[in-house]
């Protein structure tokens, strides 16, 4: 099947084949793999960060020097145990560490400290917008390992930066049906974790890395041989890989062949899933409990520490948003989209009391100053902007001390100079002129020549005064209040 | 002044700090004694004498009031110590050229008490085996009689300390690999509690079982330097903050002493028993009371100890495959073929054989069978001894069933050698201190040759079996025995 | 007494070398193979007494110093330099550790 050809959209009844009309369902689970947004490594105090050059956050410990030795690192226990307690899973009272042992370049000790029999939770899971509850089977930590770098001259090398950075491993029971509930289900993570400051969750910088687990049977059949799928760097790509692999693998099957037991490789250059390697020959990981480390205790106490640091989760506040404040769904979604953007916009609405306008301001403009590069501003947290400053805004307005357009302006410029709303009104002399005797002048001056469109006025034609009303905006530099302008025309017309 | 060899730690740093010696004269003492002893006896894989020379000058020039218990005090360190500047190679091929890139906790605050790093001693390969023929260099040598072994793993640490070219040095202790080796060379030897001393930096063997272990010709000196190592190390998770040590010599009267009748079986040999008895025997003359005491899981402690050291060594030796240190073979160009021809060619034969065991007993399948089972075997002997303790405060025996066998006598028999731990392993699989003391001498064939009484304490009971000890020391003249190729000095 | 035990392995000491050594990476030869395979059976058959213990409802000894969950702060610690670390490295390339060229993928 060419790779031009448009992949049947898949619903949820499955895949029906074209070729033979059996109804063919999906078997999907995915393994996410999560970086912990630590300053530091699991087991030692490096400093990681994405990107730095090679080899120059490591030290005795992440490298496997002989004789050194792990440390646990508090925080990433910390923001482990919020990820599960905001997956409702169950956090183990005693867990361990065990060492899994297979040799390559990119593994400097010859094991991984991960956990095996003991993790520290289970169950759990999210509920996706359809009422399909995904469900978790168990979450570990590990420690990542290396990088090998296989593209650059004829050797392979060895980058240890990223080794022994903290991960924690989700895998999902075989819950998942279609591309469109694995695209969901990483999406409802990552914003949870997220929101719970675990994880940054960025596929690009690999703070998030997704395997696929998939097989396909025909309806109300036993499962049959899974596969596995690697690489896939996207949301994108795991949809892709999703869609393309569900059809190979029953197009295998009606043509009478075997699907083996195998890891394939997503080729997103051709769109297609090649083997890597066959799961045949199982890794023998040779697993036993890591000496180095006492087991982990997590206390009751522990537990309550960090259910208290819980945010309120993303659905949850979409419910809130649609229903106490009135807002539509789709703007509850996109105020929800960031932790940050959520916190800002309940605080503002707590301020001011004026949830849609608020909804409004956030969107229409905060949204368009991230990313302007006059700002400087990548993310919404470097706006130079609080609660506080949006409300004074919208009250300024709200008020008619201002435009709605000097409003734009204000914003613009709070967030670009960190000063505040009073001292820039001044400043920018913004504020909007109230002035009855000031209007009436102007008002006059814009009305001399302007006999045809009095006439419409008198007329009665609707929209005939808004020209007039722009005139008069105009003359005064934008900073008459509309409603005083309108307000004074009228008279002024009526007056015989 | 006296001769530098015929000083203690104590006292030669009480000396040196005092200003009646000075630390470069030490210095120059030792090398002396290298020079004189080091290739006949085989002691040293390398030694660093620019750096000594340099720390020495330094501490000659502290103001008195900076000057720490150790001052001036040279000190041997087994290979398997990382220390900046220093080769670190486990007697091994594989690690031939290994400068650590960090210094061990406990070598720091030994340092910062004062002693000087001299060089790194012979071993058996990592740590595996007890009478150094196992190293890759060939094995130390008795100062006692050069045709037999200085026991092992911890070999060219006991032969310094014996042969009088450092007053102190450290080992490692993980079946025995110091008692035994005190005990055939005739010096004390301490294991401490599991967890006393930071294991960081100490090349790791068997993970549950290693600790660093001090030698020396007394016991006061033994206690200093496990003192100052002793507490928490933010650099290891299972370290103790065990509180200082305080050993004055007890007063035995009412000591109650454990002796278990599987520590007197028929495995000793020639007079090992009669000197250990003659030992029980001047307990109970100071007051002492005996207390026969069984340790019934005894016979399979050799088989719980095999099962878990080689397991936990196919791992902790996982991490040498030519990627980032040691000697790198090619093999047939792969990367997985260079990891096994590079192991391949490093290890030598014992090791290879560990790591086989180790792998085996881990592996898919077995691990219940092995690994599994051996763990909890572990558990019965440690309450082996909870309960034996009950009814003693210390337990007494032996250290080793035979003293220092000829050199190539157990060559092919691993098994017979592995049986030379049996009354050390029990002791690191429960996680307990324990010391060896000289306690008198056997004949063979017309040599006289060391035994050494093993002093077992419970958990934490460091500072008890290390008074027990003193108190055993300073009621005998064993201590003062100097070996036929000691260095009494050629100036002072 | 676990059913996963097998006492096979003693006579088939050969064969099972050969499988060990692969999953070590050790690349015994055949010599040595044939000098370890009795010597491997010796030291298990040493080990035949631990299958005859009863150790119902014994806990297995874990973790030696009893210690509880020892956690540090996240708090950083300078790291090395990449020199440094590849100071001692058998080859290198400016400043990564090299290795024969691999397709990716462990093992």
């Amino acid at each position: 099947m060419s790779s031009e050809t448009e992949v049947p959209h898949m619903r949820e009844v499955g895949y029906v084949s074209k070729k033979t009309g059996v109804r063919w369902m999906p078997v999907i689970g995915l393994e996410v793999h999560c970086q912990l947004g630590t300053r530091t490594k699991l087991f030692c105090g490096c400093e990681y960060r994405f990107g730095a050059s090679p080899n120059s956050i490591t030290c005795p410990k992440c490298t496997g020097q002989p004789g050194a030795l792990p440390v646990q690192n508090r925080e990433a226990l910390a923001l482990a145990v919020r990820t599960a307690l905001a997956l409702g899973c169950t956090v183990a009272t005693k867990s361990k560490f065990d060492r899994k042992h297979y040799f390559y370049c990119d593994l400097p000790k010859g094991f991984q400290i991960s956990q095996y029999d003991q993790p520290y939770c289970t169950g759990g899971g999210i509920q996706l917008s359809t009422g399909k509850f995904v469900r978790l089977t168990r979450i570990h930590m590990e420690e990542d390992a290396g990088k090998a770098i296989h593209d650059r001259g004829d050797m392979t090398l060895v980058d240890l930066n990223r080794a022994g950075v903290p991960l924690i491993e989700s895998v999902t029971e075989a819950d998942i049906d279609t591309a469109a509930e694995a695209v969901e289900y990483l999406t409802s993570l990552k914003e949870i974790l997220q929101y719970c400051g675990a994880s940054e969750c960025d596929m690009e910088k690999g703070s998030l890395r997704c395997d696929v687990n998939i097989s396909v049977r025909p309806a109300g059949e036993p499962w049959r041989t899974k596969v596995e799928i690697k690489n896939l760097n996207s949301f994108r790509f795991v949809s892709a890989a999703i869609e393309h692999e569900i059809v190979r693998q029953v197009d295998a099957y009606e043509m009478g062949e075997e699907i083996v037991q195998e890891t394939r490789l997503w080729d997103a250059n051709r769109n297609v899933t090649r083997t890597m390697r066959s799961k045949e020959s199982a890794h023998d990981y040779r697993y036993f409990a890591e000496p180095d480390l006492p087991p982990i205790h997590i206390s009751s106490a522990f537990l309550e520490y960090e259910r208290k640091l819980l945010p309120e989760l993303p659905s949850s506040r979409r419910a809130r948003y649609e229903s106490a404040l009135g807002l539509s769904p789709k703007d509850a979604r996109n105020l929800t989209a960031e932790r940050v953007v959520a916190d800002f916009f309940e605080a503002a609405v707590r301020l001011s009391d004026k949830p849609k306008e608020c909804s409004n301001w956030i969107q229409n403009e905060l949204f368009k100053m991230v990313g302007d590069p006059e700002l400087g501003t990548e993310r919404f947290e470097e706006l130079q902007l609080k609660p506080f400053d949006l409300v004074s805004v919208i009250e300024l307005v709200d008020k008619g001390s201002i435009a709605m357009s000097s409003g734009r302006t204000l914003l613009r410029a709070m967030a670009e100079t960190g000063k505040s709303a009073k001292v820039l009104v001044a400043e920018l002399g913004l504020a909007q002129v109230q002035d009855t005797a000031l209007i009436e002048r102007w008002c006059r001056e814009a009305l001399v020549g302007k006999d045809k469109i009095v006439a419409d006025v008198k007329a009665g034609k609707p929209n005939a005064i808004n020209a007039l009303l722009g005139g008069v905006i105009k003359l005064s530099g934008g900073k008459a209040n509309p409603q005083v302008v309108r307000e004074t025309l009228e008279r002024i017309i009526a007056q015989p | 002044m006296s001769a530098y060899s015929a000083l203690d730690a104590v006292g030669l740093a009480q000396e040196t700090a005092r200003g009646k010696r000075s630390a470069s004269e030490n210095i120059e003492a030792a090398f002396d004694a290298v020079k004189a002893l080091d290739s006949e006896l085989n002691v040293f894989l390398n030694t660093n004498l620019e750096s000594a020379r340099a720390l020495a000058r330094v501490l000659d020039a502290a103001p008195a009031e900076t000057r720490g218990p150790l001052h001036g005090v040279p000190i041997a360190l087994k290979a398997n110590m990382c220390v900046e500047g220093f080769e670190s190679n486990c007697a091994s091929r594989i690690l031939a050229g290994y400068h650590a890139p960090y210094t061990a906790t406990f070598v720091r605050r030994l340092v910062d008490a004062g002693a000087i790093p001299i060089g790194m001693t012979n071993m058996d390969e990592f740590a595996m085996g007890s009478s150094c023929e196992n190293s890759a260099f060939g094995p130390s040598k008795n100062p006692w009689d050069e045709t037999r072994t200085a026991g092992g793993s911890s070999s060219g640490s006991a032969v310094a300390v014996a042969a009088g070219i450092t007053p102190i040095a450290l080992g490692s202790d993980t079946g025995g690999s110091v008692r035994q080796p005190a005990a055939l060379t005739g010096i004390v030897g301490f294991k401490p509690t599991y967890g006393r001393v930071s294991r960081y930096g100490l090349i790791a063997f068997g993970s549950s079982l290693d600790q660093v272990s001090p030698f020396a010709r007394s016991v006061r000196d033994v206690e200093l330097v496990t003192h100052l190592m002793s507490g928490t190390d933010s650099n290891d998770a299972t370290c103790l903050d065990e509180p200082r040590m305080n050993c004055e010599i007890c007063d035995l009267k009412g000591l109650r002493i454990g002796v278990p009748k599987e520590y007197f079986g028929g495995g000793l040999q020639h007079d090992v028993r009669a000197r250990s008895e003659e030992a029980l025997a001047l307990f109970e003359q100071l007051g002492a009371v005996i207390v026969p005491v069984s340790l019934p899981h005894s016979e399979h402690a050799i088989a719980v100890y095999y099962v878990v050291a080689t397991a936990e060594a196919s791992s902790n030796l996982a991490r040498f495959e030519g990627v980032r240190f040691g000697r790198r073979v090619d093999g047939d160009g792969s990367l997985q073929g260079m990891f096994a021809a590079t192991r391949e060619a490093g290890f030598g034969p014992e090791v290879k054989r560990r790591i086989l065991l180790g792998t085996y007993v881990l592996s898919a399948g077995y691990y219940d069978a092995w690994y599994g089972r051996a763990l909890k075997v572990r558990t019965l002997l440690r309450r082996d001894f909870e309960a034996a303790f009950e009814s003693c405060d210390v337990i007494v025996g032996p250290t080793s069933p035979e003293p220092a066998f000829a050199l190539g006598s157990k060559k092919d028999d691993p098994v017979a050698m592995y049986l030379s731990d049996v009354l050390t392993v029990p002791v690191n699989l429960a996680g307990l201190p324990a010391a060896s003391v000289p306690c008198g001498f056997v004949d063979v064939l017309g040599r006289a040759l060391p035994v050494g009484l093993q002093i077992i304490g419970p958990h934490r009971a460091d500072a008890r079996v290390l008074s027990v000890a003193r108190a055993f020391e300073e009621a005998t003249s064993f201590a003062a025995a100097r070996a036929p190729r000691f260095f009494h000095g050629a100036r002072s | 007494m676990s059913a996963a035990h097998d006492p096979k392995p003693i006579r088939q000491a050969g064969a099972l070398v050969a499988s060990i050594a692969k999953l070590a990476r050790l690349a015994v030869t055949a010599e040595e193979a044939r000098s370890i395979e009795p010597q491997f059976a010796s030291i298990l058959k040493q080990f035949e007494g631990l299958e005859l213990l009863d150790l119902t409802g014994v806990e297995p000894l874990v973790s030696l110093s009893g210690a509880d969950t020892v956690l540090r702060a996240d708090e950083p610690e300078p790291s090395s330099s990449a020199d440094q670390m590849l100071a001692n490295a058998p080859e290198r390339v400016e400043d990564f550790y090299c290795v024969p060229k691999t397709v990716g993928g462990d093992e």
